[in-house]
């Protein structure tokens, strides 16, 4: 198809188009006029394209499935005759007690802590941004907008080697706890989590007998430990990057409200408090929806972060399922759980996206909510 | 928010008295500009204190974190900078992102013209095989990736970096719905005259889509510059590191344990320059592009 395909288009920068070339077929594709050659050309145009796809992303995924189901080590191909099929013997590790059982629990203890704070703190500062960058007597938006979106066009690596600085045990965070007093953390050497901090605080230190019980590896007591300090300092960061691509969100969203609705609310005799809650709130409810779930699909994918400033410690408390199968496939050789690993974290991802879809649907038809948000202050 | 806007007297609220109504505009938008001013400097400064101390000696940077000056202005980390592979790092990603976002450019452009304009079966499959695969996280792609670069004996090149990186769907959308928003006339008078295909694209269609591939290649520049993830699982030789690889080794690999941080922060300022600097130029496009593109989803 490609030879073929390198013919037409020579032919056809040639401008021997349909009406001039003596060539076989010409006067069929005369009559055909309408759509002529335009099949085929159609598809050498997407083929570079389905190409790329079919050979970096389809055939991969493939690969790795059939991976996720072997016993590969690592060494020459996982195509070849000498690997063998293992059932989903690599899924059932995560499920029976081992040390694979203990460091999955752990990583999703841990990514369920850093969703947690991530989406709910990112999904505000974007908002509070954008409802404040929107009132139309501001100056100097763009210059705002511009400072807060800058992280987000900036690489991953470089705002990680900031943030190691930033919160480097004599950093410039730990100085500005200095002045107020405190004695910062040595924040990416502190595995403690932040709920056993606040506990020994009260004087809880050891594990409680009732929190000895264990869940999926790991014991009731670890299972609260909350995100540990380090965890925390990488909170900061993705908090700190991801809101203002989340602003921009929000933004474009408010700038869509119809300012007759709001005008009529005023003639209504309608306060700012009452304009808020009944108008823009309802507005943005399908757009904080689709915000929520795209943090979700990107806070469980969490990687380059923990790659860059942690590698997982200290003491697993960065660990992230993403890293996790990282460092068991190409770390310990271990490629059947590794893949078994992503294959997980796809089926979640899968379910988010579905979730953020129905969303995005939702917001592209919120006529029928305006017309209930006008309804509903006029009553 | 909306009490911050001029209304039309002829709807002002029928109650309230215009000055206390005055006063309070003014608080409030006081109050709003304290709000972005903090979270400004919140923002702005880790780069102000990043360039800084980059011109710091090592002791200085523990020191005196906080303070943007040097007490003592120095290029040492800079000069260090030029004795370890820093640019041959910085040559291998220009050599990757010239090529990633030229090929996309081509590519997205000829994907998109093609799903927009042209009638051929499979359209629709592939349309919705496009959104399909968007779905799929990258994170899922690593250990994918490897096995098929190290089945094809691609492991270590710069195709191996370059080619599977030339996919972006995105791009395709941006391409075709631009397409789309060109009247079919213009190319019919084309059709009529007796351009074939391949001339209506390149030379009338291409042309009038300036915006969406000034578009296009921000958004491939900015994405292959900054991509980290892909070269950690397509290379690992130290003649292959880019920037991005490069300079995560510095944090975890022989400057790793000390506390080299005007040399990291050196690097990894050198590093953001590049895409500073498209993004003040072109930070319309980019700040729309996310806005629109996100909740087109």
């Amino acid at each position: 198809m490609a030879l073929t395909s390198a013919d037409d288009i020579v032919v056809a920068t040639h401008g021997r188009g349909a009406d001039q070339a003596p060539r076989p077929g010409g006067p069929r594709r005369r009559s055909n006029r309408l759509h002529g050659r335009e099949p085929v050309l159609a598809w050498v145009f997407v083929a570079p394209m389905v190409a790329v796809a079919l050979l970096f992303l389809i055939v991969p995924i493939l690969m790795a499935l059939w991976v996720s189901v072997s016993d590969w080590s690592g060494r020459g191909s996982p195509l070849a005759s000498s690997v063998q099929f293992v059932g989903f013997e690599n899924y059932a590790a995560f499920f029976s007690p081992g040390l694979a059982q203990r460091d999955l629990t752990t990583s999703i203890r841990n990514t369920f802590y850093f969703v947690l704070l991530v989406v709910p703190l990112q999904t505000l500062l974007a908002l509070g941004l954008a409802l404040v960058l929107n009132s139309r007597r501001l100056k100097a938006k763009s210059f705002f907008r511009t400072a807060y979106y800058f992280p987000s066009v900036t690489s991953s690596v470089a705002i990680a080697v900031v943030f190691l600085f930033m919160f480097s045990a004599s950093g410039p965070v730990n100085s500005i706890l200095g002045l107020v007093g405190i004695e910062g953390p040595n924040w990416f050497a502190d595995p403690r989590g932040l709920i056993h901090v606040v506990a020994g605080a009260f004087g809880v230190e050891q594990q409680p007998a009732w929190a000895s019980g264990s869940i999926a590896g790991i014991s009731l007591w670890q299972w609260l430990a909350g995100p540990s300090v380090a965890m925390v300092s990488i909170i900061a960061l993705v908090v700190w990057v991801s809101a203002g691509g989340y602003m921009l969100i929000f933004l474009s969203s408010l700038q869509g409200i119809d300012e007759e609705v709001n005008e009529a609310a005023v003639v209504d005799g309608a306060s700012t408090w009452q304009r808020i809650r009944h108008i823009t709130v309802p507005i943005l409810r399908p757009t904080t929806t689709l915000v929520v779930t795209l943090g979700l699909i990107g806070t469980w994918q969490v990687f380059d972060q923990v790659y860059i400033m942690s590698q997982g410690n200290p003491g697993k408390t960065t660990l992230t399922p993403a890293y996790l199968s990282y460092t068991t496939s190409f770390g310990s050789a271990q490629w059947g759980q590794g893949t078994a690993i992503s294959f997980m974290l796809f089926a979640l991802i899968v379910v988010l996206t579905i979730i953020q879809r129905a969303a995005t649907r939702d917001r592209e038809n919120p006529s029928g909510r305006r017309r209930r948000a006008r309804k509903e202050v006029a009553s | 928010m909306s009490d911050l806007r001029t209304r039309p007297t002829t709807k002002r609220p029928p109650t309230g008295d215009l000055a206390a109504e005055g006063r309070r505009r003014r608080a409030s938008i006081a109050a709003f500009y304290t709000v972005l001013i903090v979270v400004a400097i919140i923002y702005i400064y880790p780069f102000v204190i990043q360039a800084g101390t980059s011109f710091k000696t090592d002791g200085d940077s523990t020191y005196n974190p906080l303070n943007p000056f040097p007490s003592l202005f120095t290029l040492d980390a800079y000069a260090t900078l030029a004795d370890v592979d820093f640019p041959l790092w910085f040559r291998n990603s220009v050599i990757v992102t010239a090529f990633v976002t030229v090929g996309r450019v081509l590519l997205c452009s000829a994907a998109g013209y093609a799903l927009s304009r042209l009638h051929f079966v499979g359209r629709k499959f592939l349309l919705a095989a496009i959104l399909a695969v968007m779905a799929v996280p990258g994170v899922v792609l690593l250990i994918p990736k490897f096995l098929i670069l190290n089945q094809l004996g691609m492991y270590n090149t710069f195709s191996a970096m370059i080619i599977p990186l030339l996919w972006d769907a995105t791009g395709i959308f941006i391409m075709k719905q631009y397409f789309d928003t060109i009247p079919p006339a213009v190319e019919e008078a084309a059709r009529i005259d007796g351009a074939g295909v391949v001339r209506r694209f390149w030379s009338i269609m291409l042309p009038m889509a300036g915006p969406a591939l000034v578009t296009l290649t921000v958004f491939a520049f900015q994405g292959s510059w900054n991509e980290f993830t892909h070269f950690i699982v397509a290379r690992s030789s130290a003649e292959t590191n880019t920037l991005t690889t490069g300079v995560a080794a510095l944090t975890t690999g022989q400057f790793g344990s000390g506390n080299r941080y005007p040399l990291k922060l050196a690097a990894a300022l050198i590093m953001t320059i590049p895409v500073a600097l498209v993004y003040f130029v072109f930070q319309r496009k980019l700040v729309r592009g996310q806005g629109g593109g996100a909740v087109k989803g």
